[in-house]
């Protein structure tokens, strides 16, 4: 399938063939370092950056102020997925793949990790999606086609991890994932999978992820998220990632495909920097060959997106001044619901954002090896040592999760008494462990442990079965469905009727789901303001509105709330009157006509305004404004009256005056239009001036509404302006001629 | 029993300085040497009890990898499990039944998903297996 730009993802022909679909490749993907030339963007040099991408969207401040430049950083930025639909999930992931991200994070649905086998078919889920064979088909074919339309591979990633965890590990080696979570204390500590069980699978999923090249993430961040104070757990998560990275060596992972999942132990009003530096530094001296998954804060995230957003900023110049092979985000709307579409793009481009702005920090700023950090790093350090050796003490790693060692929430060695404790021999799945016979045997490739193979057939032991789905995927056997209710089709079947009528609704999650924000400030208390917002969604006409941010602006004159609610009817694009967009003429052509009939201008911003900036971008030649077409400008400055412009340029004979206007209340910049229009009548010369008005707030409808000839808004280059002076003119002229 | 068997850590304080006096004189390279040393000596059991072990989920990645689809693996293991032959490994009792019926393993696989040779499956082994 050929990408295109100006087209939607076609699920159906995603869903078409997928039994005989197979994955381009296996194995992980990181960005490729720009040197030299390609370090050198928009005028700018570089050090921290990667290839750039065929198709994006850069950054808002890029397109108008940087020549639309999108340099992309040097690390994998990861964007976490879950709306529990796969269909809406890959739409999601070309948003985040045009914003930067390339390591798209499939949350699972909760629940299983607890599901003895693997789940078929596509299923709805909760949190997140059932992770079936067609699922990851149907997406990596989407990342396929979205990869070629970026010019950058994708890395796909979900998690191998509860009862199921040796099959999960064989299907994603099978269907070419590129990374996944693997760590057999998540299913112990959070998921209460019997221990025994957890790590004798493990070692299988491990070693199938290696010969897949996955690149593996382990779990301890998640210490971070359950503890109630989450930076006394410190030197635990040293522990928990030292207890994974070795165990996934043993079974035979090399360093450089282990990544730890490492996150800023807190957050403000904490002094977060100096608490957090400290640790990410022991972190990197103490796993220096693995790779580092920088994951944003989410302990400390709740409803305030911008709240969440400087948490997460704060977090990316800790990884400027450490560092991070992949860069993790957190959508700031985490603390508040699953995920919404825009803020998974609205984290990307935080983690861009900062990290370009960030770019090349290391040169000029170092981190200091004495002093405070110093000992704050060495103290971590020396309390995870004692941790590891109580462990050892108390008779091993099981006998210290019984005992109630982990997610403690005391700095080690203090204890609280208030840890995650396992029995085990319980939990999901217990007693289900066995030990191997003598004569066990397993014909197939890449098992781990003890395997009573033929010695003809230790190479390739799959030859006694004339091949494994490792060496030969023709023997993979597909599943479509097996729920005949909860699938793709059933879903597609009751959005048909919108998807056919080309209808449109608005949207967060899922396609046409209808919701919508309402930002408000209500001068009432918290409480008052709470049932007052409800009311005015209501009355809006938005179905099931629930308040999901409130915050106090002063606790008796305002509070300012955002307020989610669904509409209840879709929009025929058909049926909406949309201005066509002005064709603008080639600019050689501009230059030909003004060389023909020299033009004139008057410009000023008019009124009690300051502002030139904007005025000068429209004439000036630097800018490639109207002085560029060979069009002679008159600027007279700010604050200028009306009557003065006018004045000018009947004095030198202009043909076309420039107004500018930018932000007023009242509508002074109404009225300024207004009184342009009425003085050009009175001195008679109305006929003779082309009248535009410009400004932030000016639109082409409003201008002409006051009388003028023309409006340009944000966004107005002088092209566009140039364009619509010579059309205007050229129109004037043949309709002299008649 | 269980309860017993694994007493909880109660509230402790942070005894950080009496305990850390071992290793206050250690070079930050010795500190590390020490807690790679420790990390070895807690994880090494671990991974050798998965060497010498099996459960039904590694059983079932077996069938997998031979090419059974997952719902198939699902129930063939199960059946496996009942019959006490686990321990031998799924995949090999596939292997002997197809060996003893002259079939290729999928079309084992298929017969005993059906319920047949589930009377062979005892005879299997020289052992006779079901010692689990």
């Amino acid at each position: 399938m050929k990408p295109s730009p100006q087209e939607k993802l076609d699920l159906n022909e995603i869903l078409e063939d997928l039994e005989n679909y197979r994955p381009r490749r296996r194995g992980w993907n990181w960005r490729q370092p720009a040197e030299g030339d390609e370090a050198q963007v928009g005028g700018f040099d570089f050090e921290q950056i990667s290839l750039p991408l065929d198709n994006s969207v850069p950054l808002p401040a890029a397109e108008r102020s940087f020549d639309g430049i999108d340099p992309q950083p040097d690390c994998v930025i990861t964007t976490e997925i879950a709306s529990g639909r796969f269909e809406d999930d890959i739409r999601r992931m070309r948003m985040a793949a045009w914003h930067g991200a390339d390591h798209m994070m499939v949350i699972r649905t909760a629940g299983q990790s607890h599901f003895d086998g693997l789940i078929e078919g596509t299923p709805e889920g909760v949190g997140g999606i059932p992770i079936t064979r067609k699922q990851i088909r149907a997406t990596r074919k989407a990342l396929d086609i979205i990869e070629d339309e970026v010019g950058r591979p994708l890395n796909f990633h979900s998690y191998v991890s509860g009862v199921a965890g040796s099959e999960i590990a064989v299907l994603f080696a099978e269907e070419g994932m590129a990374g996944a979570h693997q760590d057999p204390q998540y299913n112990v500590l959070y998921r209460n999978v019997n221990m025994v069980r957890s790590f004798v699978d493990a070692a299988l999923a491990k070693r199938i992820m290696n010969w897949a090249e996955m690149l593996q993430i382990d779990g301890a961040h998640n210490a971070n998220a359950t503890a109630r104070e989450a930076w006394k757990v410190m030197p635990e998560l040293l522990v928990q990632h030292a207890i994974n990275t070795r165990y996934s060596e043993l079974a035979g992972m090399p360093r450089e495909r282990i990544a730890l999942s490492t996150v800023p132990p807190t957050a403000p009003p904490a002094p977060a920097m100096r608490m957090d530096l400290p640790y990410a530094v022991a972190v990197r001296e103490l796993f220096g060959e693995c790779k580092m998954r920088a994951q944003m804060n989410t302990r400390y995230i709740e409803s305030d997106t911008r709240e969440a957003t400087v948490t997460h900023v704060l977090n990316l110049v800790l990884s400027r001044l450490t560092s991070a092979d992949l860069q993790s985000t957190i959508t700031p709307d985490e603390g508040r619901n699953v995920p919404w579409h825009y803020m998974n793009v609205a984290a990307v481009d935080t983690a861009k954002q900062a990290l370009l702005g960030l770019d090349g920090l290391q040169e000029m700023v170092q981190v200091k090896e004495d002093g405070p950090l110093y000992d704050k790093k060495r103290e971590i350090i020396e309390r995870a040592v004692l941790f590891l050796e109580e462990i050892r003490e108390v008779g091993g790693y099981f006998e210290a999760v019984a005992r109630g060692y982990f997610v403690d929430s005391g700095y080690y060695p203090e204890r609280n008494g208030d840890g995650i404790a396992r029995d085990p021999q319980g939990g999901v799945a217990a007693g289900e462990v066995m030990p191997r016979d003598d004569d066990y045997m397993a014909p197939v490739c890449e098992h781990f442990g003890y395997n009573n193979l033929p010695a003809e057939f230790d190479e390739q032991p799959c030859q006694m079965i004339d091949g494994c789905t490792l060496c030969d995927p023709d023997k993979i056997v597909y599943i479509d469905e097996l729920d005949p209710e909860d699938n793709v089709d059933r879903r597609m079947q009751q959005k048909e009727e919108m998807l056919e009528s080309g209808e449109i609704k608005p949207e967060v999650e899922w396609y046409g789901d209808g919701v919508v924000t309402l930002n408000m400030m209500l001068p009432a208390d918290e409480r008052t303001a709470h049932y007052a917002a409800l009311e005015f969604a209501e009355r809006l006409g938005l179905e099931n509105p629930e308040v999901i941010h409130q915050n106090v602006m002063h606790p008796a004159e305002a509070t300012y709330l955002e307020v989610r609610g669904e509409v209840p009817f879709s929009v025929d694009p058909d049926e909406l009157v949309i201005p066509e967009t002005e064709e603008l003429l080639p600019e050689d052509d501009i230059r030909a006509d003004i060389e023909e009939y020299p033009m004139k201008v008057v410009a000023a911003t008019v009124g009690e305004d300051e502002h030139s900036v904007g005025m000068r971008e429209i004439i000036d030649i630097k800018h490639g404004g109207l002085e560029r077409y060979g069009v002679e400008c008159e600027y007279l400055g700010t604050s200028v009256p009306v009557e003065k412009v006018v004045d000018a340029a009947i004095e030198i004979d202009a043909e076309a005056i420039l107004i500018s206007t930018i932000i007023t209340h009242a509508d002074i910049h109404r009225i300024n239009m207004q009184r342009l229009d009425q003085l050009c009548r009175e001195k008679g010369v109305r006929g003779d001036v082309i009248l535009v008005g410009g400004g932030t707030q000016i639109t082409d409808e409003l201008a002409r509404e006051c009388g003028l000839d023309a409006g340009f808004g944000r966004g107005t280059t002088g092209h566009d302006v140039a364009s619509f002076l010579v059309k205007f003119r050229r129109s004037n002229r043949s309709e002299e001629e008649e | 029993m269980s309860k017993q068997q694994h007493p909880r850590v109660g509230k402790r304080p942070d005894d950080f300085e009496q305990r850390r006096e071992h290793l206050k004189e250690l070079t930050d390279e010795e500190l590390q040497e020490r807690f790679w040393q420790l990390t070895d000596d807690i994880v090494r059991p671990l991974i050798e009890m998965a060497r010498s072990h099996t459960s039904p989920s590694i059983e079932r990645s077996v069938l997998l990898r031979m090419g059974f689809s997952s719902v198939e693996a699902k129930e063939l293991v199960e059946r496996i499990q009942d019959a006490g032959l686990l321990g031998k490994g799924a995949g090999h009792v596939l292997l002997k039944v197809a060996q003893a019926n002259e079939l290729s393993v999928r079309e084992a696989g298929l017969a005993m998903l059906d319920g047949e040779y589930t009377d062979q499956l005892e005879q299997l082994f020289d052992d006779g297996g079901g010692s689990q």
